[in-house]
């Protein structure tokens, strides 16, 4: 019942905001501290779970199974082991601080938006949890409505454009892994003589490598669109620039990790031996990701593309650790993962603070910023120095743990992923310097208040959290290692198990 | 077999009945006179699904020509539903535009019981007696706005295309005689099977004609021209009722003659339905999406769920049938709630039907935004909706017969259709409003309907099961 609460809370949230009348706004700040005491609750829902979750079993837990649609075999069945309990926790975590983000930033249809944002959660929430692939897809497209509508309404002047193309990409490619859902649910009547849409028993299924080969390709595309890995990324830069901030954050922080969660959780354990096959191609997708996104970064004049396309590079490590496929180079995908969310997610958020102010997200347009807001400049520092990956900071754990999982693998992937980490360093200390140094060169920007306590409420947790990480890598590793094992020894099994197949 | 009992034929003779009762009505109601019609063919309606709901399980048989077995009556009853909706809807538009109420409501009822009949059909004849009883109501129900001149050629295309096809089917049916002797489908079917080696050219005459007279009847590509002008031109709650129930009835009536009598020649039709549906889905969307006009959008979307229905047939096997008869159910609700909006949204002087008419609807009619908005994601076949389970459904059928290349078609299409649906979301919630029209007032009737439709297709979407099962046990009794 605790999981299920994870996702409802919001959802229920939502419908009861739904309710609330808010003519012209008038009830905007009842609105306002009501989804931010959702977000709250959901948060703190989030945090019972993990602190009973029992780190050191790789089994699912907090499992719940009722049918649904018993004709085929597809339950309301959700669970959590050790690689969603973080991702759970990040989502739940981000949502509130978003929320807080849109305070000063939306002004119009704040009921709308919040009711947005709450469903958006929820629909989240429910993608991670889910352990019947087809509740997964249900939760899955049904977080593109709620998406579409926060860029398409809220979003900046592009905003039309971004949403509809963010929409149709990602259906593109999610609707391809519905035809292989079914398929697979097919394979298992075949099989057994019932249809199942149950994750657990679809793991046992033994599918022959042509046609793991198909279906790979299928669930595969529509994750690496999400991720979003090169060369499938076009629709990131858009989305991310027109979002409001507060879409960039969950766009940032929880939604690109689908894609990356997807890989781990469907596509590489379902199809072992295609995964085996493909593993090399799409970490080399993955280096060219990393170094083209942090070219490409460097040369933005906009900020906020600027953190779009670090994305893109920082994205992936991710998927070059999953590809690695062993405990060091999923542990870090995991890790980095949940260390993007917090960075990145901050990153936006300060962006987001300095265009609310001046109404511009051009590099050109700033310059020493230290003296005029030097709080937030200190902690956009620290988020940068994250997001680089200095070590005592979140982003150095993942990205060391990807690179010793990579060496161990292939080492000629590392030197060029290396390369990114160099890059990433440029790229942004370069805008950090040229937005925060030097001498004031706009007079608008002479006068730009320094952060209100509203901003202290978003920013402090966030970079508290990347301190954290950085220090006790241990207290999020723990939770993960017995799953990550667990997956890690069952493509490994069924891989060389299948290749002494004659 | 010879039953005279009249039993299967109580729900359209229900239905007629209420007809007749608003014709009668209608002319000794003195001048100026406001007479509930509406009202009187709802009770009509009401008691031709009590009827069927009795009839359930019983397999009854009329004449030996009409049967009401569960996949009938399962039609019947979306097709009673199609009907109680569209006179709701009806209530409003009838007094705004000035539209002869008698006629009006009494030509409804009669389409409606001609879908019925061709719904429980168990004769070739009979499906063409209620072929026609059914498409005369409708070409005038079309053309009921006489001094629309878009209305009326609309309605002059519908009858011309249509007495073509009728001419189609009715050779169809006449080769068929000539084969087997008979039109009443059981015997045809012991024919076929038994001839089903004998490679006689003239049956696959007969089927090919029978299936091109089937195709203009549920607008499949290439058969499909009449459709965007008729429902153009049509008052938009008449669009929402032919493209909903003519459909359902003659895709009720092609599953019925396909999959039961020329069953043994699958192997020669699913090819070319095969094709059919293919070319329906891509070219409903593809042309989609250069339309301005909503209701033309909204008629090659149709075109679009057409060809998804045809997916069902060809995939033949008993998540196929079943498939058919949720999806019939699903689209029904959506589309028939979608025009729903659209009529609501018209004025006597201007139909608002251009896209652009739509601009900032979010600002002015929040409810009607909202409504549209779910019908439009149901046709785009996003969850929780019944059109996502719909085409789920569809599709699941499509995978386990093995048309992989079929599914994957229709999925890639329905993502273009959303991009069309799309851009009415992006006009009402993204677009500014030009000029501050205040649309018309919607009356509570025609709300109340709109409202139960949102939620049947959310209730569809989120739990399906009651009627997923509904929908399994009616094609166990004759398939």
């Amino acid at each position: 019942m605790l999981l299920t609460l994870s996702w409802l809370v919001p959802l229920l949230g939502a419908l009861v905001l739904l309710c609330v009348g808010n003519r012209d706004g008038r009830r905007d700040a009842l609105v306002r501290w009501l989804s931010l005491a959702v977000t709250l609750a959901t948060f703190a829902v989030t945090l019972v779970i993990w602190a009973r979750f029992d780190a050191a079993s790789p089994e699912f837990q907090f499992v719940e199974r009722h049918a649904w649609i018993p004709a085929f075999g597809i339950d309301y069945f959700i669970g959590i082991d050790g690689i969603s309990l973080l991702l759970v926790v990040l989502t739940a975590f981000l949502s509130p601080i978003a929320l807080l983000s849109s305070w000063g930033s939306i002004e119009r249809k704040v009921k709308e938006f919040s009711i947005f944002m709450l469903a958006l959660e929820a629909a989240m929430i429910g993608v991670f949890v889910s352990l019947d692939l087809f509740l997964f897809y249900v939760f899955w497209d049904a977080m593109l409505v709620p998406m579409y509508f926060l860029i398409g309404i809220w979003g900046y002047d592009q905003r039309i454009y971004a949403a509809v193309k963010f929409m149709l990409y990602t259906m593109a490619g999610s609707v391809l892994m519905l035809v292989a859902i079914l398929g697979l649910a097919y394979l298992h009547s075949a099989a057994t003589g019932t249809y199942s849409f149950d994750l657990l028993k679809l793991y046992t299924l033994d599918i022959a490598p042509q046609t793991q080969m198909w279906f790979f390709l299928a669930f595969t595309v529509a994750f690496a669109i999400k991720v979003p890995l090169f060369p499938f990324h076009t629709w990131l830069p858009d989305a991310h620039v027109q979002a409001p901030t507060a879409g960039s954050v969950i766009l940032a922080g929880v939604l690109l990790k689908m894609g990356t969660y997807g890989l781990l959780r469907f596509s590489f354990p379902l199809f072992p031996e295609a995964a085996a096959y493909f593993a090399p191609g799409l970490a080399l997708l993955a280096v060219i990701g990393i170094v083209y996104g942090a070219l490409v970064a460097m040369v933005q004049p906009d900020m906020k593309k600027l953190v779009a396309y670090s994305s893109v590079s920082h994205l992936g490590f991710v998927v070059l650790g999953i590809c690695a496929m062993n405990m060091q180079g999923v542990q870090g995908a995991l890790y980095q993962m949940l260390a993007h969310g917090v960075s990145t997610g901050g990153l936006f958020l300060l962006v987001g603070m300095l265009s609310d102010r001046r109404h511009t997200r051009l590099i050109s347009e700033f310059g020493g910023l230290k003296a005029v807001m030097p709080r937030l400049t200190a902690a956009f520092m620290i988020i940068t120095l994250a997001s680089i990956g200095l070590p005592g900071l979140n982003g150095f754990v993942g990205e060391f743990l990807i690179m010793l999982g990579a060496f161990r693998w292939d080492p000629r992937f590392v030197v060029v992923a290396g390369l990114g980490v160099i890059l990433s360093a440029v790229y942004m200390l370069w805008m950090f310097q040229r937005v925060y140094y030097g001498p004031v060169t706009h007079e608008e920007n002479a006068a730009l208040p320094d952060l209100r306590p509203r901003e202290w409420a978003a920013v402090v947790p966030l970079c508290a959290v990347a301190v954290v990480m950085g220090v006790f890598p241990t207290l999020f590793l723990k939770p993960m290692e017995a799953s990550v094992n667990a997956v890690v020894q069952r493509v490994q099994v069924a891989q060389t198990l299948r290749a002494e197949r004659p | 077999m010879f039953s005279s009992g009249i039993d299967a034929v109580v729900p359209m003779l229900c239905v007629t009945l209420a007809a007749l009762a608003v014709m009668g009505a209608e002319a000794f109601r003195a001048r100026g006179e406001q007479l509930p019609l509406g009202g009187l063919g709802v009770v009509g309606l009401v008691g031709a699904a009590i009827s069927a709901v009795l009839l359930w399980n019983r397999n009854a048989v009329s004449f030996g020509v009409v049967v009401a077995d569960n996949f009938g009556l399962f039609v019947t009853l979306v097709l009673l539903l199609v009907a109680l909706l569209t006179i709701m809807f009806s209530s409003t538009v009838v007094r705004r535009d000035g539209l002869p109420a008698g006629e009006y409501y009494a030509l409804v009822l009669f389409a409606t019981a001609g879908m019925i009949m061709m719904a429980t059909a168990n004769d070739l004849l009979v499906v063409f007696i209620a072929l026609e009883i059914l498409s005369i109501a409708v070409y005038v129900l079309t053309g009921i706005r006489r001094d629309d001149s878009r209305a009326i050629e609309a309605a002059f295309k519908y009858f011309l295309l249509g007495a073509f096809s009728s001419a189609f089917f009715l050779y169809g049916i006449a080769f068929t005689y000539g084969l087997a002797g008979s039109t009443r489908l059981d015997r045809v079917g012991t024919y076929m099977a038994a001839q089903s080696m004998s490679g006689n050219p003239l049956i696959l005459v007969a089927l090919g004609l029978l299936l091109v007279g089937f195709a203009f009847k549920i607008s499949a590509v290439p058969f499909h021209m009449w459709t965007p002008d008729a429902y153009e031109g049509a008052p938009a709650v008449v669009t929402g009722f032919m493209s909903t129930g003519v459909k359902a009835a003659a895709f009720a009536a092609f599953a019925r003659v396909f999959l039961s009598v020329f069953e043994p020649f699958s192997g020669e039709w699913a090819p070319l339905v095969w094709l059919l549906a293919a070319a329906t889905m891509i070219l409903g969307t593809v042309v989609g999406v250069a339309q301005s006009n909503l209701k033309r959008m909204l008629a090659y979307s149709s075109i679009a769920h057409g060809g998804y229905l045809l997916v069902g047939l060809v995939a033949a096997n008993q998540v196929g049938k079943a498939a058919i008869l949720f999806y019939l159910l699903a689209y029904a609700v959506t589309n028939l709630a979608a025009f729903g909006v659209i009529a609501l949204l018209g004025t006597r002087e201007a139909a608002n039907d251009e896209l652009r008419d739509y601009a900032g609807l979010w600002h002015t009619r929040p409810a009607l935004a909202a409504l549209m908005t779910v019908c439009l994601l149901s046709l785009g076949g996003l969850p929780p909706t019944a059109g996502f389970i719909g085409k789920w459904y569809i599709f699941s059928a499509a995978v386990s017969a093995g048309y992989y290349g079929l599914a994957v078609i229709g999925v890639l299409t329905s993502v273009v259709s959303v991009f069309f649906y799309l851009r009415v979301v992006v006009m009402m919630y993204m677009t500014d409003r030009p000029a501050a029209i205040a649309p018309p007032p919607v009356s509570a009737v025609a709300m109340a309907a709109l409202v139960a439709s949102i939620a049947a297709i959310i209730a569809l979407g989120i739990l399906p099961t009651p009627v997923l099962d509904f929908a399994a046990q009616s094609i166990a009794t004759i398939f």
